[in-house]
C-alpha cells in the first residue's frame, strides 16, 4: 500500500501492464494526468485532433495484439474519439481510452467541457468504468486491459473525474483480478471439431472462410495446415485478407462487395463452408438468405452472440479460433488424415481461377488501379506493415494487392472510417519500428486526418501515404455513376491540396509519381527515407472497382468489368 | 412471435439498467415489460424483462444479454414453470353510489385490494397474471379508469425447475 494521487496510480498501473507509448493531447480536464505523465517513463505522441490518437492507438493495438493506450480530456476531447472507439469496436481491436471528466460535484450540471462519454459511449465500448474514488484506479485499469485484450478484443473507456485524479488514497495495485460475469475462455468442443471434420470431408465442393478472428488470434499456421492438409481452397472476409498468404495455390482471396471474381464465383459454388472468425457481414455475404441457401455452415468463433446471428449454423465451435484451428490440425495428424488434391472440386477451383487470371478485363487507364498496386507490391517488402484508409482505393487494394505475409494488412473495414489508415499506420509503426508501414490512401479519406503528417516527422514514426489521387469522393462518385444515373453531387474535390507541398509543409517528403515507373521508384525512395513521405498518384477519376456486388444483393448476381 | 420472460441477474450498480435497455434500443429488439429489484444478495439485482419475438430473436437477444460484461446470468422462463405476476393500481370512476358496490364486488370475485375508496372514484389493487388483469381491465371500463399504473411482469421459476 502507498499512498499517491489517483492521476499517479494511473500511470503506476498502465507502466504495470507494460505501457510505453499512449498518444493524446492535453485539457483542462486531464491536466493532473499529464503532470504525472510528465513525471513517468512513459512516451507521449501528442496528437492534432484527438480522433487520431484513437486511431493510432487501434493501430497499434492491432500490429501488437495488446491494447494501444489514448487519452484526451473532457468534453470535445471525449467527443473527438468517438469515432475512433466506434472503429475499433467494429473491428475488435483492442484500445485503451483514458477520458478527464469534471470534477465529480459538477457532473450533471453542464459544467464547462462536460460530456456525458459513458452515456454517449455505452454501444460502442466493450466495458467503460467511471472510478469514484481514486482508489479504484488500480483495479480499473487491471480490469481495463484485462476486457479489453481478452476473447473477443475491444475498446475500452477509463473517465476519470478531475478530483478523482487528484485526491490521494492507498492504492493498493492487484496482481489478479476476477469479473464474475466475464468468462472470455471457452474450450471449443472436441465433438463439433469432430462433426466439422467429418461435414468438410464429406462435401463434395468445401471451402474455408477466413475471417478477421484468424488474424487477431494470429491462427495462420494453423489454418494453413488445414487448409493444405484437407486441400481445400481459402477465401477470406476482407477484415481477414491477409490470414493466408495471397499467393499460396489454395488461396482465393476475398470474397464480398468487392471480392475476387473467383473467391464469390467458388463461395457461391461451395456446399460446405468452415467459417473461421468471421461475422459474416452483409458486405462479405451479400444477401444472409442467400448465402445460407445450400451450403452447410461451420462456424467457429470466439463470441457466442456471433453464433447464428447473421447464418444459420450446421455445427458451431464457440471458442477462441487459433484454439479450436489448433485441434482440428491435430485431430486430423492422429487420425492421418488427408485429402488428395485431385480432387474434380479443386480442378474446378483451379480453372476458375486460371480463367478470371486471363479474362479480368483490366482498364488502359497507364494509371489504372491495377497497375499501380502491382507494382506496389512488387517493390513492397513483404513484411511491411500495409494500411488503408476508406473508399475506391481500398476495395481496389483488397482486389489487387496481395499480401505474402499473414498478419500484415489493417483496415477500417467495420465501420469503414476514412481517415482511419494513416494515424493507424502512425501506431503500427509504433509498434512496430523496424518495418516499413505503408498506408494505402485515397485523397478525401488522407485529407480527413492529414494534420497527422505534424505527428510522423515530429515524433519520428516515418511512414509512407501511397495517395491514389482520383480528385474525388471515388466510390461516393462511382455510386452516383452506377446508381444515381451520373446525377454527380458532393464528389468534386478539384485537386485541392496540392499533396505535395502538403507534405512539405509539414517537413515531410512530397513525390507526385505520374506513371507506373514513377510509382515504383517513389516507393524504392520513401522506403529509403527518414521521414514520412507521400506519393500522390493521379489516378483516372472515371475508374470503378470492379467486380461490384451490388449492395443487397446476392454474390451470384456479381457485375464484371465489360 | 412469442411472447418470452427473461430473468437476467445482473450487478447491482449504477448505469446497469440504461446498459441492457439501450441494448434492447440499439439491437432493434422490444421491451415490453421490465421490473428491477435487488436480490437476496445485494450485490445482483434481478431483472424481469418480457420481450416478443420469435425463437431466434429471443436466442439472439439472451446472447446478446449474457455478452455484457455486468449480467451474471440470462434465463429464459418457461410460462408453465414459473409464476410471474404483476400488480397494478387502477383508479376506476365512481359515477352513482351503487357502482361502488358493484366495483368492490368485481375486486373482491378478483382477490383485488381496495385503496381509497371516494365519492367519485375507488382505487383497486390487482395483483395476477396479466390475462387476468386484462380481464378485469375489461369487466371494468364501462365505470371509466381514470388512471392506471402497471409494475411490469415479476417472474421466478418454481422450486424443483431450477434445482433439477
Amino acid at each position: 500500500m502507498e499512498k499517491m494521487s489517483g492521476a499517479r496510480s494511473l500511470m503506476v498501473a498502465l507502466e504495470r501492464e507494460g505501457v510505453e507509448l499512449v498518444f493524446g493531447l492535453p485539457g483542462g480536464a486531464n491536466l493532473p494526468i499529464y503532470d504525472e505523465l510528465y513525471k513517468s517513463n512513459i512516451r507521449h505522441i501528442l496528437v492534432r485532433h484527438e480522433q487520431s490518437a484513437a486511431h493510432m492507438a487501434d493501430g497499434f493495438g492491432r500490429v501488437s495484439r495488446r491494447p494501444g493506450v489514448c487519452f484526451a480530456t473532457s468534453g470535445p476531447g471525449a467527443t473527438n474519439i468517438v469515432t475512433g472507439i466506434a472503429t475499433a469496436q467494429a473491428d475488435s481491436a483492442p484500445m485503451i481510452a483514458v477520458t478527464g471528466q469534471v470534477p465529480s460535484k459538477m457532473i450533471g450540471r453542464d459544467a464547462f467541457q462536460e460530456s456525458d462519454i459513458i452515456g454517449i459511449s455505452n454501444p460502442i465500448v466493450k466495458y467503460a468504468f467511471q472510478p469514484q474514488d481514486p482508489a479504484e484506479i488500480p483495479e480499473v485499469v487491471k480490469k481495463a486491459f484485462y476486457i479489453s485484450a481478452t476473447g473477443r478484443p475491444g475498446p475500452v473507456l477509463i473517465d476519470i473525474p478531475k478530483d478523482v485524479q487528484q485526491n490521494e488514497a492507498e492504492m493498493n495495485f492487484p496482481e489478479n483480478i476476477k469479473i464474475r460475469g466475464y468468462h472470455p475462455w471457452v474450450d471449443p468442443d472436441i465433438r463439433e471439431i469432430e462433426r466439422a471434420i467429418d461435414m468438410l470431408l464429406s462435401a463434395e465442393r468445401p471451402i474455408i472462410l477466413a475471417g478477421g478472428g484468424v488474424i487477431i488470434s494470429g491462427a495462420f499456421a494453423e489454418l494453413q495446415s488445414i487448409a493444405e492438409l484437407l486441400m481445400i481452397p481459402v477465401v477470406t472476409t476482407f477484415k481477414g485478407k491477409g490470414s493466408f498468404p495471397e499467393n499460396h495455390p489454395l488461396s482465393l482471396g476475398p470474397i464480398g462487395m468487392h471480392g475476387h471474381a473467383e473467391a464469390n464465383k467458388m463461395m457461391v459454388e461451395a456446399d460446405c463452408v468452415l467459417a473461421a472468425g468471421s461475422r459474416f457481414s452483409d458486405r462479405s455475404v451479400g444477401t444472409f438468405e442467400e448465402f445460407e441457401k445450400r451450403l452447410k455452415i461451420i462456424h467457429m468463433d470466439v463470441d457466442p452472440a456471433e453464433i447464428g446471428k447473421n447464418q444459420t449454423t450446421n455445427v458451431a465451435v464457440v471458442g477462441d479460433v487459433k484454439a479450436s484451428l489448433r485441434i482440428m490440425v491435430k485431430m486430423l495428424i492422429q487420425k492421418a488424415i488427408k485429402r488428395n488434391g485431385d480432387y474434380p472440386w479443386l480442378k474446378r477451383v483451379k480453372e476458375t481461377k486460371e480463367y478470371f487470371k486471363e479474362n479480368l478485363k483490366i482498364p488502359d487507364h497507364p494509371l489504372a488501379a491495377a497497375k499501380v498496386l502491382r507494382k506496389l507490391r512488387e517493390v513492397l517488402p513483404h513484411q511491411s506493415i500495409v494500411t488503408t484508409e476508406v473508399g475506391q482505393h481500398q476495395m481496389w487494394a483488397s482486389l489487387f494487392f496481395d499480401v505474402i505475409q499473414p498478419g500484415t494488412f489493417f483496415s477500417s473495414t467495420g465501420l469503414g472510417t476514412m481517415g482511419w489508415g494513416f494515424p493507424a499506420s502512425i501506431g503500427a509503426k509504433a509498434a512496430k519500428p523496424g518495418v516499413p508501414v505503408l498506408d494505402i490512401a485515397g485523397e478525401g479519406s488522407f485529407n480527413m486526418t492529414e494534420n497527422s503528417l505534424a505527428v510522423s516527422v515530429l515524433d519520428n514514426l516515418p511512414v509512407i501515404v501511397f495517395v491514389m489521387n482520383n480528385f474525388s469522393l471515388g466510390m461516393v462518385a462511382q455510386w452516383q455513376r452506377t446508381f444515381y444515373n451520373r446525377r454527380m453531387i458532393g464528389i468534386d474535390l478539384k485537386n485541392c491540396p496540392d499533396y505535395v507541398k502538403v507534405a512539405e509543409a509539414y517537413g515531410a517528403q512530397g513525390i507526385r509519381a505520374q506513371s507506373v515507373e514513377e510509382v515504383g521508384n517513389a516507393v524504392k525512395t520513401a522506403l529509403k527515407s527518414d521521414v514520412a513521405t507521400v506519393i500522390d498518384i493521379p489516378i483516372d477519376p472515371e475508374e470503378d472497382v470492379l467486380p461490384f456486388v451490388a449492395p443487397g444483393t446476392p454474390l451470384k448476381d456479381m457485375i464484371l468489368p465489360s | 412471435m412469442m411472447w418470452a420472460i427473461l430473468s437476467v441477474l445482473v450487478e447491482n450498480k449504477p448505469g446497469v439498467l440504461f446498459k441492457v435497455t439501450n441494448l434492447f434500443r440499439a439491437r432493434n429488439f422490444n421491451i415490453d415489460s421490465i421490473s428491477v429489484g435487488v436480490t437476496e444478495n445485494p450485490e445482483f439485482s434481478r431483472m424481469t424483462i418480457t420481450t416478443i419475438g420469435d425463437d431466434k430473436q429471443v436466442t439472439q437477444i439472451m446472447k446478446q444479454l449474457d455478452k455484457m460484461i455486468d449480467t451474471i446470468e440470462v434465463k429464459r422462463l418457461d410460462e408453465k414453470m414459473s409464476v410471474y405476476r404483476e400488480l397494478v393500481l387502477m383508479k376506476i370512476k365512481v359515477s352513482k353510489p351503487s357502482e361502488s358496490m358493484e366495483i368492490m364486488n368485481l375486486a373482491n370475485a378478483f382477490q383485488c385490494k381496495v385503496h381509497d375508496v371516494r365519492k367519485s372514484s375507488i382505487m383497486i389493487e390487482i395483483t395476477a397474471t396479466p390475462d387476468r388483469i386484462d380481464a378485469f381491465e375489461e369487466l371494468v371500463k364501462g365505470y371509466g379508469i381514470l388512471e392506471i399504473a402497471r409494475t411490469g411482469i415479476c417472474a421466478l421459476p418454481r422450486g424443483g425447475v431450477d434445482e433439477s
